[in-house]
């Protein structure tokens, strides 16, 4: 029964996307009838809480164990934990997909209770063109994805889940992620009702970033999160791959920052108002071009879930008419777009117009360099994989021009800057960062370019990213300022991190016998011995390590990587045993056992390799002082304006 | 010239120079990636293609096909193995130093991150074990899924 009240749910609000679109429709054309859009912002919460329903019915059966429906069967096992359970309904292609929409529908309730100050044409046709996009991934869902189909009889037990994905990361990575991927739907149907109304202006900017900011924000920390997630799943000691997977995450971050900055200059200085629109048009489209990859299954990896070219084709079809008819409505109105206020080239605009380009650059590259085997294979059949080495060589030092802007932008005025005035107050962290390069070659002579740059940057543009804090009244400075610069020191610090472990990473690759003491970096390993252990679903053989540290007495720390064995489906994973210390981790993998007895070892030492993650972290807690403090603000303004009247 | 009129001359036409910038932009990026795949995108080669067509040496491809049986040799440091990849119409011998994936076994699918060190001799950075036919020859479409447990 519950299964088909989840599907019955799917339907009403596949159906109630189409009336929200309608409604919208005639109550905004000419001659239409205004009083039906008044039903809009109902349709669109009822329509959310329709979809939500779906989702918590199919998570229900999962936490059941319900094995007459088909997904449960083949991604669930009765056995497994139940964070697993719950977090499962969405580690298989149906029920992200699911996960996808509810998020979709949320979104736009969301965006019809709580948006107020966009004007009330512009708020309708953007529900509007938050329905047309719902509904195509409703049809999505029940034409090719049904995550509530039937098995009869029901099978006794389930498949399980790959053991990869048993992992808390599940629980938060996917969802996250989704929050911001169609976070960015938000901002496209923001474009596409401005175009609709011709009402591209600072109102609506001011309109539209709250959303951006935080579907940005939900984006940041999916991202670092799954960064971290691979880093110590996988067991590579790796925290980017530079897998097509990933860059599909990265893509809409990069669309989303260079929106945020661009969506800065129309709301605060009325400038760049067609370069916002398409910014908003182009982050949607990589939130899209990123499901597509990943949902399509044209690529293979653990995101992908199932090969199945009917779905690939219809993500497709959806990618192509959303990005193609909001291109063809920017083609037409963007006549009408009316040039914004003009600014110098050096000013605060013009750094803001390079941040855009830079990101727009490495965008491209992404792009190009995440497709190109993909093309290159349907058009010719021939294979070829483009990895790390293109990446790095071309989207890095690009970043790091774009970290040098990041220096500059903020201490520049609006409109009309002094290029010496700038240079003047940027003095003290062009010292720390001469200082550092001076440091740094000479304590750690040889570096490659790339690192070496990367260290030094870190620590001139941390320093420089508290710049706009300097000479001001701390406490009379606004919320979202402080926001801006923790964001900006977290990019230098995450690019520190980023660097220090290229720079000085130390790996250890042995066959060991227990009772042996190898050496890694500063640390002397103890292999102390292995024994079985049994966990929930899974049987393994954990090591026990202890790691002392050259120079320091003290107790030594306690590791214990595991080989594990999971019984649904029968899998070997490899746990690998991470020591966070202050400067660094310690990684330790257990490999598998020699004919001869000995034990593979493979031991990283990875100095401030945690300052990755915790930039990250930072960028995202930036983002949501500003956004608390934009809110903050619009409100206290509300209020003011009331009181007024 | 007075910066007045540089001002004007240049706010007439922001909105041209914004667009230009942005294509330049597009264009860089585009310029830049294609010249950087042309040196930076590995190869897949099956040892078919190995024989057929030769290989450059020292440059990162990637080589795929299926495990020889008994072919696999480890050495005496106990991380280095020796095995040889074949694809039922050629074979490479391959040297791989590190912990190999789970799925990594005779007979069964492989992919070598890597690069030839002679004509008959890849040095893998990174072992894929794939048990997808994605991966494998089209020659080798053919045969059972390998290494997928049901």
């Amino acid at each position: 029964m519950i299964p088909e009240v989840g599907l019955a749910a799917l339907w009403l609000a596949a159906a109630l996307a189409v009336l929200q679109f309608v409604l919208v429709f005639f109550g905004l054309v000419e001659g239409g009838a205004p009083e039906l859009t008044r039903a809009v912002r109902p349709v669109a919460v009822v329509q959310a809480v329709m979809v939500g329903l779906a989702l918590a019915l199919l998570i229900t059966c999962f936490l059941n164990s319900d094995m007459s429906v088909k997904l449960v069967y083949t991604d669930s096992h009765s056995a497994k934990p139940f964070i697993y359970k719950f977090a499962g309904t969405w580690g298989n292609h149906e029920g992200s997909m699911l996960l996808w929409v509810a998020i979709l529908g949320v979104a736009g309730a969301a965006v019809a209770l709580f948006e107020r100050s966009l004007d009330h044409a512009t708020h309708i046709a953007t529900l509007g063109a938050q329905a047309v996009i719902s509904f195509g991934f409703y049809a999505f869902l029940l034409f090719s994805s049904n995550p509530f189909a039937r098995l009869d009889p029901a099978p006794p037990e389930g498949q399980g889940l790959n053991p990869l994905l048993q992992d808390p990361g599940l629980a938060f990575h996917p969802p996250t992620l989704y929050v911001g991927y169609v976070g960015m739907s938000v901002a496209f149907s923001f474009a596409v009702g401005a175009l609709v109304t011709r009402k591209v202006d600072p109102a609506f900017a001011r309109a539209m970033r709250p959303w951006v900011l935080g579907a940005w924000i939900f984006l940041t920390l999916g991202i670092t999160a799954g960064s971290y997630w691979a880093y110590y799943v996988l067991g590579w000691g790796g925290w980017w791959f530079w897998d097509p997977v990933e860059n599909a995450s990265l893509m809409p971050w990069l669309a989303a920052t260079a929106l945020l900055h661009s969506v800065t200059v129309l709301a605060t200085r009325d400038g760049l108002r067609a370069w916002t629109v398409m910014l908003a048009v182009v982050a949607f489209s990589m939130s899209m071009v990123g499901t597509f990859l990943v949902r399509s299954g044209i690529l293979t990896s653990v995101h992908a879930f199932a090969v199945d070219p009917q779905r690939g084709n219809f993500i497709l079809a959806l990618l192509v008419i959303y990005i193609g008819g909001a291109l063809a409505l920017f083609a037409v109105r963007v006549g009408s777009v009316r040039e914004g206020a003009r600014f110098d080239a050096v000013s605060r605009e013009g750094a803001l117009v390079l941040n855009n380009l830079l990101l727009s650059t490495i965008l491209g590259v992404v792009l190009i360099g995440t497709l190109y085997p993909l093309i290159v294979e349907a058009v010719t059949g021939e294979k070829l994989s483009v990895g790390p080495p293109f990446f790095n060589a071309t989207a890095g030092p690009l970043a790091l021009l774009l970290v040098v802007v990041m220096a500059a932008g903020p201490v520049m005025r609006w409109r009309r800057e002094n290029g010496l005035a700038v240079l003047r107050r940027l003095m003290v962290p062009l010292g720390i960062g001469i200082i550092a390069l001076v440091t740094v070659l000479i304590a750690a002579p040889g570096l490659h370019l790339l690192p070496l740059l990367g260290l030094v940057l870190a620590i001139g543009v941390g320093a420089a990213s508290l710049a706009p804090l300097w000479g001001r009244n701390l406490r009379r400075t606004p919320l979202f300022t402080y926001g801006m610069v923790l964001a900006h020191l977290g990019c230098a610090v995450s690019l520190a991190g980023m660097a220090c472990d290229s720079a000085f990473l130390k790996e250890t690759l042995v066959a060991a016998q227990i009772g042996e003491t190898e050496h890694v970096g500063p640390f002397a390993v103890t292999f102390t011995g292995v024994a079985p252990i049994a966990g929930p679903n899974w049987t393994a053989l954990e090591a026990t390590m202890s790691a002392t540290r050259l120079g320091w007495s003290g107790d030594p720390l306690i590791l214990s990587p595991q080989a594990r064995m999971y019984s649904a489906p029968v899998t070997e994973t490899s746990q690998s045993a991470i020591a966070t210390l202050w400067d660094g981790q310690l990684y330790l993998v257990l490999g598998k056992q020699q004919d001869d007895g000995r034990w593979q070892l493979r031991m990283w030492w990875k100095p401030f390799v945690t300052l990755i993650w915790a930039g990250g972290a930072m960028i995202a807690i930036g983002g949501a002082l500003a956004l608390l403090g934009r809110t903050w603000r619009t409100l206290v303004m509300a209020r003011r304006k009331d009181a007024g009247a | 010239m007075t910066p007045p009129m540089k001002a004007r001359i240049k706010a007439k036409h922001q909105r041209l120079i914004l667009a230009v910038l942005a294509a330049v932009a597009i264009l860089g990026a585009v310029l830049l990636a294609m010249s950087a795949l042309k040196d930076q995108a590995a190869y897949f080669y099956a040892p078919a293609d190995v024989k057929r067509l030769g290989v450059a040496l020292n440059k990162p491809v990637r080589l795929g096909g299926m495990v020889a049986a008994h072919s696999i040799v480890k050495a005496a440091d106990g991380v280095t193995i020796n095995f040889v990849v074949e694809d039922g119409v050629s074979a490479v011998k391959v040297r791989y130093t590190g912990i190999t994936p789970d799925l990594f076994r005779e007979k069964s699918g492989v992919i070598a991150e890597g690069s030839f060190i002679a004509p008959d001799q890849f040095v893998a950075s990174t072992i894929l074990a794939k048990h997808d036919e994605k991966y494998m020859p089209p020659q080798m479409g053919q045969k059972p899924k390998i290494g997928r447990v049901e």
